[in-house]
């Protein structure tokens, strides 16, 4: 028996050791951290397949609420970050965490709700229509329900702009009731609750219409300034992380920008549903919101550590 | 219901047709669970032959500590590591953070207790008169550790296999430590948690039939090892 | 020089004392009876004898050094000179071969010479082992398979192999049949003017007279008589 179990663990050890050696010995890694909404859409397995075939390196993706993504980035855990909270962005890059915005896409949120429109708010624009949702899901929470993605992501902060704009301190909305349930999960998890509750929620455009053919959910108001979605790439800053990797960042940051990068994000999505899910930011600079040094441009920002 | 019989057709096909990314995630599940499983055993049952054999002072508190920690929560351990190898943390510098060596890390920590704490029983399960006879045939205190660690074997072997098992099934640490990352660090049930977010219920129940397959091949075949 | 030498041996349990002031000594090839009763503590003194367990006062001295109450260091040297059969022996989860030749493989040492001085590799002391105790061709045997009897024999040759200079049994044919308690008695009896010494303890006083030279009594954890094993008369 000593001499099987000991054979077997040699076998066992030599191939994990293979199996690790194997991983190191790979081409460079460049790390992404992103939002959970926007990896479930598939586009960024597509940008992998073809920055990786392209720059012969391996895009790690990693995803999560924008909370956690952005922490990611002060931590120095990933090299790039794609993220769609531009108050958080700000911050990220005024605080020398980040060394530049450009924005790359953009969509819009969708309010979805139940096809009959309990809350009747078709029609109004979003912080309205959050308004109006609240006043009759608490007279009648049966009936008139607002899910949350309660994750402090992207889409959980949008939704706190609006009930801002509606007036409403956030505090006051979150507690009012049992019409306002807090999901805690991704876009795609909160999309089906809400199916489930046939409530209303805030969804990406993008997601939803990855969801669409399981749900029975339609878009009750869509587009609109208020619902505007700029997806934002940001390198890591080499100063605050110096093992980051800062050159290839920049490289993947360029090809997103690039007459390619950008033509496969306009392009995504026709195939598998009739129309894309992005728009390129590539000549939309001024709708998005963002300056033209920020906008669909390569980065300027050098890599040096000093 | 109807999706566990679907994912169970749907399991067969996978396998049927040999599916590579399928394949892939299997494999690498399997490698970084015995992998963690490994080095926490080389580690663990020595260490459990120390404390077993040695008397001191919160001996007893210890034990009670180890045992504690055999139900620790899967994500408490993720984010608790996580915290050690982020390049912000104290092993920063080790690159460890999404990478399947990462991994094998942070799932041995979270076995550690079951494997020192079943090995301690395993030993002390052993007859005081083991140890008179070795001693009384001339061995030294290490190798009477080692004598009773053979005679042993078979429950420390038990406690090593349930040590991977909870590695192979854990999701915690694999997610936070991995990152899911596709063709890298995705495992089976980072897989499942996954694609059941996404909607996909019948492949993450396919999914999960394969793991529980595959373990339950490995549990017999390692039990015919112990067979004598 | 006595080969052991033991004074004013106590060990207490609590308060209970188990043996009082136990004085002797053993000489080199001597074979010493240990005669008493269940509960008179005979295996306890042949426990401290084998440094298994501390004395709580007195002191025992082998091949003239003093090693009672040394450190495991000094103790190992010492306890590898002597082996010990228990009263239910244990094997090892293991063949018969890697039970006796256990002790052998502790001390790193396998190669001896034979009787015609050649080498004798780990295999052919094994062999031969289990030949003087009558199981010749049990070597691949799983040891937890044994009888009663066999299990004694191969404790005994797993001691015997190690040639110590005490040899320290306790009852040794108490699980055996006539017939295999017969030649384990002529195996011991051939043990006598070798340079194994034997204490042999045992309720037997037949066993007693026929191998020993000398007899102690024990009664109690008092050691009531000790002197030839012919003069001497049990006090029950």
């Amino acid at each position: 028996m000593d001499r099987n179990f000991l054979k077997m663990a040699l076998v066992l050890m030599t191939l994990s050791v293979l199996c690790s050696a194997a991983g190191a010995v790979e081409g460079e890694r460049l790390k992404l951290a992103t939002t959970t909404s926007l990896q479930d859409t598939g586009l960024l397995d597509v940008i992998k397949d073809k920055f990786d075939e392209k720059y012969n390196v391996s895009l790690d993706v990693v995803s999560g609420g924008t909370g956690i993504a952005i922490q990611y980035g002060e931590r120095g855990d990933v090299d790039v970050l794609v993220v769609h909270d531009k108050e958080r962005e700000l911050k990220f890059i005024k605080d020398g965490q980040g060394l530049e915005r450009r924005c790359i896409a953009y969509n819009y949120f969708y309010l979805v709700g139940p096809k009959d429109d309990p809350a009747g708010v078709k029609g109004m624009n979003a912080s309205q229509a959050l308004a109006g949702i609240m006043e009759k899901g608490k007279i009648d929470p049966a009936k008139v329900m607002f899910i949350s993605r309660g994750d402090n992501s992207g889409t959980h902060a949008r939704e706190k702009l609006l009930w801002k704009k509606a007036g409403y301190n956030y505090s006051a909305v979150n507690s009012s009731g049992p019409w306002y349930i807090e999901a805690g999960q991704g876009m795609g998890a909160t999309l089906n609750i809400a199916n489930e509750k046939q409530a209303y929620t805030l969804s990406d455009m993008s997601t939803f219409m990855a969801y669409q053919g399981n749900l029975t959910l339609v878009p009750i108001i869509e587009g609109g300034s208020e619902l505007l979605n700029v997806y934002v790439a940001m390198a890591v800053n080499p100063k605050k992380h110096p093992n980051v990797n800062c050159e290839l960042a920049n490289e993947f940051i360029n090809y997103l920008v690039s007459a390619e990068g950008q033509d496969l994000i306009a392009s995504y999505g026709t195939e598998k549903f009739g129309k894309p899910l992005f728009s390129a930011a590539r000549g939309n600079c001024e709708l998005m919101g963002c300056n033209a040094t920020e906008c669909a441009v390569p980065t300027s920002a050098s890599c040096a550590a000093a | 219901m109807e999706e566990i019989y679907s994912g169970l057709l749907r399991a067969l096909e996978l396998i049927a047709a040999r599916d590579p990314q399928v394949v892939e995630i299997t494999i690498r599940s399997f490698f970084i669970s015995l992998s963690s499983a490994f080095l926490a055993g080389i580690i663990c049952i020595p260490l459990g032959g120390i404390i077993e054999f040695r008397q001191f002072w919160g001996k007893r508190a210890l034990i009670n500590l180890i045992q504690t920690f055999y139900s620790l929560p899967t994500v408490t351990v993720g984010l608790l590591v996580f915290l050690l190898i982020s390049r912000s943390g104290p092993l920063g510098g080790l690159n460890l953070l999404f990478s399947p060596s990462g991994m094998i890390f942070g799932q041995a920590i979270l076995v550690s207790p079951i494997m020192i704490g079943l090995t301690i029983t395993a030993l002390a399960g052993v007859s005081t008169q083991i140890r008179d006879t070795a001693k009384s045939l001339g061995a030294t205190e290490m190798q009477i550790i080692i004598t009773v660690i053979k005679e042993a074997r078979v429950a420390v072997m038990a406690a090593v296999l349930l040590g991977f098992g909870r590695a192979l099934s854990e999701v915690g640490v694999a997610m936070m430590i991995g990152g899911n990352i596709r063709g890298y660090t995705r495992v089976l049930t980072t897989s499942i948690a996954l694609e059941t977010s996404m909607g996909n219920l019948e492949l993450s129940m396919a999914l999960g039939i394969i793991l529980i397959s595959i373990s339950l091949a490995i549990n017999l075949l390692l039990n015919r090892f112990q067979g004598r | 020089m006595a080969l052991l030498e033991v004074r004013s041996l106590s060990k207490s349990i609590g308060p209970a004392k188990i043996l009082n002031e136990i004085d002797l000594t053993v000489e080199r090839g001597e074979i010493l009876g240990l005669i008493g009763p269940t509960g008179s503590g005979k295996t306890t003194l042949l426990r401290l004898i084998n440094l298994l367990d501390e004395p709580s006062t007195g002191s025992i001295l082998f091949d003239g050094r003093m090693v009672s109450g040394k450190p495991e260091k000094e103790l190992l040297s010492a306890r590898r000179k002597m082996a010990m059969v228990f009263q239910k022996p244990v094997m090892f989860k293991a063949s018969v071969e890697a039970n006796v030749s256990y002790g052998l493989r502790m001390r790193g040492c396998v190669d001896a010479t034979d009787a015609t001085g050649g080498k004798m590799g780990m295999i052919d002391r094994v062999e031969e082992s289990l030949a003087a105790v009558g199981l010749s061709g049990y070597r691949s045997r799983d040891a937890n398979t044994l009888s009663g009897g066999e299990t004694q024999r191969i404790a005994l040759a797993r001691a015997l192999i190690l040639q110590p200079e005490l040899l320290l049994l306790d009852e040794p044919t108490a699980n055996l049949d006539p017939g295999s308690a017969a030649s384990i008695d002529s195996l011991l009896q051939s043990l006598a003017g070798s340079r194994t010494a034997v204490i042999l303890a045992t309720h037997n006083m037949q066993q007693c007279r026929k191998l020993a030279g000398r007899v102690a009594v024990l009664q109690s954890g008092r050691l009531m008589a000790l002197g030839k094993s012919e003069e001497i008369t049990l006090p029950w």
